[in-house]
């Protein structure tokens, strides 16, 4: 679809018709292109079941691990096409947050932040592995709440807290790109409003592509917006022009809540 | 308001029945527990831990002089923790492995075929492992009666609740866990050597203690391959004593039979440390 191209000087991503079925025959996502601009947050909105975190999970291969699930089409990153790659290079390029903040209960707050070093096998000298726990814990504004029990676990942090905790996890390893499957919605406002905050500050750094089905939250943080619809990209545009005069009709009806 | 009145005094009813049927079953752990510790506890003392079991000719020679029961279960003791760890090192392994198998790949063939067997197992009687691992191990391999063919037979035994307790543990986990080591780039045998196994541990450790404490009492199949000692033995090669197979010895001499008492309690005692062990364990684990 011609609307769904916008263009753009440097696109880190480029997604050519990307197609994902759960069953034979059957679309939960359709002939995606789209293409995503570098230090920029893209968010992708739609009601549920629309195929937004299906097409996300696209982007670092996370459908390899269930068979059943076949994805078609082209991903590049820096022209070169990610289901070519081997997968784990990929994800290590490409960083999650998922919707639940999941630290993983075994590690300690420090061990989850280095936890990208420690499961990919990268021996770190203690002074690094310092380094990197204040700097990535600094980055999510967590370090001045969890200086003094960096070695308690994880899970002891509050909803919020675990999230902005996986948030240094996945920056620790300075991916390219940051997915993020509705990070906030598990989360409560004031929660949120700092996840929120912290994402305007890591797009300086980091490439942000945003799953949310929130339109309040896709306005106040995105630069870029898609909106999806029973599986098709219906709407890809700036953030303020495609609130200000969506094209579609059923983006207009969308934005406005008529459904959703 | 009389419906209510009826429903109420209904509820009550029903709450106080099942209470009163939850105290029945109560009443045989501790009825047994208390029988254990009136016989037994005479025979208790230093010796009881130190000194192998007493010949039935000093035992003899003991009570026409008026004095105590000599000796104690020792050999006993020492074989049960032999045999029980050289299971457990068989079982362990392998039961983890099959059970993270199950969990990861549920629903493939050579995973149904595994579990299938694993029920079986599960109900093969215990004398029929002792046999098995008599045709396997004593005479092909020892070349006689020996510890590592008692072993073999409890690590069979272990190995259904080691590989139920890992798959459950497994899939308790929420995907995401899985799913968030794969994302930052690990490789499927780190994510489960790293995540996956760590975040289980405490159901794991759980099974693993009920299966080594389910095996501790076994009799049967150690009568036809650890045979019994009278000597304190750590070759694994060579026949060794356990404490069921003592109390089995006592039972069947008049002039010992008074051991069987303190026998049992000691068994009995060291299965619910076990048990308890294992339950606190994984209510710490849970809570931390």
């Amino acid at each position: 679809m011609e609307n769904t191209i916008i263009k753009l000087n440097n696109p880190i991503l480029k997604l050519k018709d990307i197609s994902v079925s759960y069953t034979a025959g059957k679309y939960a996502v359709k002939d995606v292109s789209a293409r995503v601009a570098m230090n920029s947050i893209t968010a992708i909105m739609g009601p549920s079941g629309c195929g937004k975190s299906t097409l996300l999970r696209a982007i670092n291969r996370m459908h390899d691990l269930y068979p059943e699930i076949k994805v078609e089409g082209r991903a590049s990153l820096d022209d070169k096409n990610i289901y070519q790659m081997n997968p784990m290079h990929v994800r290590k390029r490409i960083g999650m947050v998922f919707q639940r903040p999941n630290p993983f209960p075994s590690m300690s707050i420090y061990e989850n932040v280095l936890a990208g070093y420690s499961l990919n096998g990268i021996k770190l000298k203690k002074q690094e592995k310092d380094k990197i726990v204040e700097n990535c814990l600094r980055d999510v504004s967590l370090w001045d709440e969890v200086k003094d029990s960096l070695h308690k676990k994880g899970t002891f942090l509050s909803g919020g807290q675990q999230q902005r905790l996986c948030i240094a996890r996945s920056i620790a390893l300075e991916p390219e790109i940051l997915l993020m499957d509705e990070p906030t919605s598990a989360l409560d406002p004031i929660a949120t409003k700092h996840i929120e905050d912290l994402l305007l500050e890591l797009k300086k750094r980091f490439t942000i592509i945003i799953v949310t089905h929130n339109m309040g939250q896709a306005a106040r943080i995105s630069d870029y917006s898609m909106f999806m619809y029973m599986g098709d990209l219906v709407e890809y545009d700036k953030t303020a022009k495609m609130f200000d005069s969506p094209k579609d009709k059923r983006t207009a009806q969308y934005l406005s809540g008529q459904f959703g | 308001m009389t419906n209510t009145r009826y429903r109420q005094i209904k509820d009550k009813a029903f709450f106080y029945t099942v209470c009163a049927i939850t105290a029945i079953t109560m009443i045989p752990l501790i009825s047994i527990i208390w029988e254990l510790i009136k016989k037994g506890i005479k025979h208790i003392n230093f010796s009881f831990f130190t000194e192998v079991a007493p010949s039935t000719l000093d035992a003899m020679l003991a009570k026409t002089a008026g004095e105590g029961m000599p000796g104690g279960i020792a050999n006993g003791i020492v074989g049960t923790l032999l045999i029980v760890s050289v299971a457990s090192l068989i079982a362990i392994p392998i039961g983890v492995l099959a059970g993270v198998q199950l969990a990861e790949k549920a629903n493939s063939k050579f995973s149904h075929a595994i579990r299938f067997t694993a029920e079986l197992l599960n109900g093969v009687p215990s004398i029929v492992l002792g046999i098995i691992a008599y045709a396997w191990v004593v005479r092909p391999i020892t070349g006689g009666y020996s510890a590592l063919a008692g072993s073999l037979a409890l690590a069979i035994m272990m190995l259904p609740l080691i590989i139920r307790s890992t798959e459950e543990s497994i899939k308790m986990l929420p995907t995401s866990l899985k799913e968030a080591s794969l994302a930052l780039g690990a490789s499927y045998a780190t994510t489960t050597i790293k995540i996956i196994l760590p975040s289980a541990m405490s159901g794991m450790f759980t099974g693993i203690l009920l299966s080594i404490s389910r095996v501790m009492g076994e009799t049967a199949p150690l009568i036809l391959t650890a045979l019994g000692s009278s000597v304190i033995s750590l070759d694994l090669s060579k026949p060794s004593s356990a404490v069921p197979l003592l109390i089995w010895e006592f039972y069947n001499d008049p002039y010992l039979i008074d051991m069987i008492w303190s026998s049992s309690l000691f068994l009995l005692g060291l299965i619910l440390l076990f048990n308890i062990t294992a339950k606190q364990i994984s209510k710490k684990w849970k809570t931390q």
